[in-house]
């Protein structure tokens, strides 16, 4: 299956620190792909550089493709109106607008709006319209936050880390709306939750010190727990069967 | 992550360093020496009578030539102190006029007013402006950015507006207040006696040079280069941001009332417009245009602000502006007009000011000259 | 008595003229980080383009429909030049807070030298109608009428902005561009666009404000501008910047405070009070009284 997003020998330089050095891996045109790797490895900037939010005095090389498209060196709102959805880490809704001006605010034009499937997906948006988005929940910002982005139809979804911070219950149900949106449009999703990217990833795609240290499927990763220890830091599920190759050692890999 | 939007502290380009600087010309050897070179230009100055119509109206000796130059080596002096906020630590000052205006008024008063003898006028001026930059500092510096520069815009302010209003008759208010010169050593009065003054400028210039070189290549300068770069790379290695750009803030201030103690007595007497903002700003442009940061381009940007100041009137005025038509010949009769204009070209033009256009022109010539070697 | 009502009104007056001038610098600030420095210019071409169109303008005069008329000339050249800056000068260097910032200072001191250079250095009479020179009598207190058009304009302008920033899209985006610009353009907006029109609105409110001050104060002068936009500045910082019905809080305290203080105590001792309430407000809430974060 032809990519939905290829990143290609991608380099992020900011204020002199190479965050990111060469990072190639793709995203496939349906399920989740998950990006993983401990903190601070860049996986957030590797998707502010995809999105075009390097900030200025960041320097970035390499190719980003999205279907036939080069992605880098456009501005972010043209891309994000081309058909990539981004939810951005720490949910960045609008603390002093409504609940309904967010959703507003993300409405594009050319397109009619989907709010019946947002508000099927969030009946409680559709309650909370007049409230103020910064006195919801970290939970229901969270839904804000990918529902304004559903309004509009996407070819490919970048959601950052939408679980941090979030009481269990709460991880459960935005798990499992990032399943049922999954269905219908391609994610990259950046997640340390593991249970959650067993709930959801298909492919997997870990980043150490700014490079790719490991790439293939998701599920088979985290039953080597050696492995997921070595370069996630934390412990994983249960089981010893060997999957996946280094970066290094695939063929398919440019 | 919540975006930082709050525009940080400027962080103009660092200098291009000598080693990068492609001038293996016949001249690469003397660039070390070029500032002493300068020196020695300078000491020999007021000796000659050589005119340069079209630079300077007299001879070069005259009392007219020395006072603009006196001037502006004074200015090449205050600019390079104010980088030592801009440019070396990148602080934002929109108050700088408040300190040499303390040590302008504090002499002037203690002087005339008081009747104090003017070593010590002088004295009391630049300490008792050093120890106001030290307490409106420690207040101002409690906040940073753009919020730092809104409250020494305002600080300055109440400076300009007691020099307004006259209290207790001591500022002269709008009118100024003019020096009382006959308690002064005999050496500084006199149009004959300009000459003096120009040596007192020059050496004041020498001083804050010396003073801020010293500083920029101390354990503290580097500091100081630290918190304009990264201010928490600065706090994460231990040390304190606030109390080094206090120490820079404070000297800078001091540096300041010095120069209004020499500039009150070259142009003998204050007047108000010494106080303004215009006036901070004006010292902002001179280093944006020589070169923030860098080693001579603030003097450079000072000496040649004032002159230009004080040349474009008489360019403004000249046969030749006054032949074109009244919509060009009227904006370049004002001196701030060519200057605004030439700052705004020079920050989309030239980031980095006067300073980073020899490095420049040395590539350029480097660059043409490997073809003309190639038979 | 009617002294206190007399000090009121002529402290809301000056007020509003801070606020006309401080609502757009704060607008600017907010959305942009651009601190405008020459935010005073664009009050000077209203002015001056008022008094221009008052002589010169066909149907322009300075009474009645004319003055009117003149009034709105002003306004349009002050929009105007606001907007071509924002184009020409600030666009181009998008993000870069601090060469904008250098880039208006030069902007201030070129356009005051552009003033004079055309109109000369000196204040000039402003025309202007016959009964803003007059003063009415409100609870035995003769307020000028010229500080209670000001009043009015000012309120008028208030409500149009609230309006505009609560009901139209462009005002959700500016209102969102100023919490947080970079996730506006991450929902596909162009937050440049908004750029363009803040400008234009501070433009029009300062050029408003020229017009009218001319009016208030009697005379223009190619120096008012400055002076006023260091008060306005206090104003937008004490109001919390991006906040417009803060500096619309923060215009009404500092013009009750320099009138009052100035009239009970010195002349001059209001000045220093607004700034010593600037200090006592930065230091304890380094954000202002409303709105975002203006440090870092």
């Amino acid at each position: 299956m032809e990519p939905i997003l290829s990143v290609e020998n991608l380099s992020v330089r900011i204020a002199g620190l190479h965050i990111l050095q060469g990072v190639s891996f793709t995203v496939a045109p349906t399920g989740v792909t998950v990006l993983l790797g401990r903190n601070g490895v860049g996986k957030t900037t590797t998707l502010r550089a995809i999105v075009g939010l390097t900030p200025p005095a960041g320097e970035v090389r390499g190719t980003v493709r999205m279907g036939a498209q080069s992605l880098l060196a456009r501005p972010t709102h043209r891309l994000v109106r081309g058909g990539l959805g981004y939810v951005p880490e720490d949910r960045c809704v609008f603390a002093g607008l409504t609940v309904a001006e967010n959703l507003r605010l993300a409405e594009r034009r050319g397109s009619t709006p989907a709010y019946d499937k947002v508000f099927a997906l969030f009946p409680e948006l559709d309650r909370r319209g007049r409230q103020r988005a910064g006195s919801l929940s970290g939970g229901q910002q969270q839904m804000l936050a990918i529902g304004r982005v559903l309004l509009n139809d996407n070819r490919l979804l970048l959601v950052d880390e939408p679980t941090k911070g979030l009481a269990p219950k709460v991880v459960t149900e935005v798990a499992e709306v990032l399943e049922r949106v999954a269905e219908s449009v391609p994610v990259l999703l950046v997640e340390q939750n593991l249970a959650v990217v067993r709930r959801l990833a298909r492919d997997a795609v870990v980043l150490a010190a700014g490079r790719v240290a490991w790439t293939g499927d998701a599920q088979e990763l985290l039953l080597e727990t050696a492995l997921t220890k070595s370069l996630l830091g934390v412990g994983s599920a249960e089981g010893h069967h060997p999957a996946g190759t280094p970066a290094g050692a695939r063929k398919d890999q440019h | 992550m919540t975006e930082v939007k709050s525009p940080e502290a400027p962080a103009p380009p660092a200098a291009v360093p000598d080693e990068l600087t492609p001038g293996r010309g016949r001249w690469h050897g003397l660039r070390p020496y070029l500032p002493l070179v300068a020196l020695v230009v300078a000491l020999v100055l007021p000796y000659s009578t050589l005119h340069l119509p079209g630079v300077f109206e007299g001879a070069l000796n005259s009392p007219g030539t020395l006072q603009l130059l006196a001037v502006c080596l004074v200015f090449g002096g205050l600019a390079a102190g104010y980088d030592l906020l801009f440019g070396r630590t990148g602080m934002l000052s929109f108050g700088h006029a408040l300190y040499f205006a303390a040590g302008v008024y504090g002499t002037d008063i203690l002087v005339t007013k008081a009747g104090l003898p003017l070593w010590q006028a002088g004295l009391l001026a630049v300490t008792g402006g050093t120890i106001l930059a030290a307490l409106l500092g420690a207040v101002a510096l409690r906040t940073v950015g753009i919020a730092f520069a809104m409250v020494t815009l305002a600080f300055a302010q109440v400076g300009a507006i007691l020099v307004a209003r006259d209290f207790g008759g001591l500022t002269g208010g709008e009118e100024g207040l003019p020096l009382d010169v006959s308690g002064l050593p005999q050496g500084l009065v006199g149009v004959t006696n300009t000459v003096n003054l120009y040596w007192l400028a020059l050496a004041y210039l020498v001083v804050v040079v010396f003073v801020v070189h010293r500083v920029s290549g101390s354990p503290t300068g580097r500091v100081l280069a630290g918190l304009r770069d990264d201010e928490r790379r600065i706090g994460v290695l231990g040390l304190d941001p606030y109390r080094f750009k206090l120490v820079a803030f404070t000297l800078a201030g001091g540096l300041a009332a010095a120069g209004g103690v020499v500039y009150v007595l070259i142009v003998g007497g204050a007047s108000p417009h010494i106080t303004s903002s215009e006036w901070t700003l004006a010292l902002l442009v001179m280093v944006v245009l020589g070169g923030p940061g860098t080693r001579w381009g603030p003097v450079i940007g000072g000496i040649l602000y004032m002159y230009l100041d004080h040349r474009l009137v008489a360019f403004g005025t000249s046969d030749a502006v006054e032949a074109l038509p009244a919509f060009l010949s009227n904006p370049l009769s004002q001196p701030l007009f060519v200057l605004g204009t030439v700052f705004i070209l020079a920050v989309y033009f030239f980031p980095g000011g006067l300073a980073s256009l020899a490095p420049r022109l040395a590539l350029l010539r480097h660059s043409l000259r490997i073809p003309s070697r190639r038979p | 008595m009617d002294t206190v009502i007399l000090l009121t009104l002529t402290g809301l007056g000056l007020a509003a003229l801070y606020f006309l001038v401080a609502s757009g610098l704060s607008l600017v600030f907010g959305l942009a980080d651009v601190l405008n420095f020459a935010h005073g210019v664009f009050l000077g071409v209203g002015a001056y383009g008022t008094w221009w169109a008052a002589h010169n303008l066909p149907g322009a005069g300075s009474d009645g429909f004319g003055f009117v008329l003149a009034v709105v000339f002003g306004v349009a050249a002050g929009t105007l030049v606001a907007v071509l800056v924002e184009l020409v000068l600030i666009r181009p260097l998008y993000s870069r807070t601090i060469e904008q910032v250098l880039v208006t200072v030069g902007l201030s001191l070129a356009g005051v030298a552009l003033l004079q250079a055309t109109w000369g250095a000196d204040a000039r009479p402003f025309p202007r109608p016959e009964w803003t020179r007059q003063v009415t009598g409100i609870l035995g207190a003769n307020v000028p009428n010229g500080g209670l058009l000001l009043i009015i304009a000012a309120v008028l302008v208030l409500g149009a902005i609230l309006a505009f920033l609560r009901w139209t899209r462009y005002g959700l985006i500016i209102r969102a561009g100023v919490e947080n610009r970079e996730m506006v353009t991450a929902l596909g907006i162009d937050v440049r666009k908004a750029f363009t029109l803040v400008f234009a609105i501070g433009g029009a409110a300062a050029a408003l404000a020229g017009a009218l001050g001319g009016v208030y104060f009697g005379t223009v002068s190619p120096g008012q501008g400055g002076s006023l936009l260091i008060f306005a500045f206090i104003v937008v910082v004490i109001g919390g910047m991006g906040s417009v019905i803060g500096s619309a809080y923060a215009a009404v305290a500092v013009g009750l405070t320099q009138q009052f203080v100035n009239y009970y105590g010195t002349s001059g001792l209001g000045d220093i009070c607004v700034v010593a309430l600037l200090a006592v407000v930065l230091l304890l809430r380094p954000q202002g009284i409303a709105g975002k974060v203006a440090t870092a």
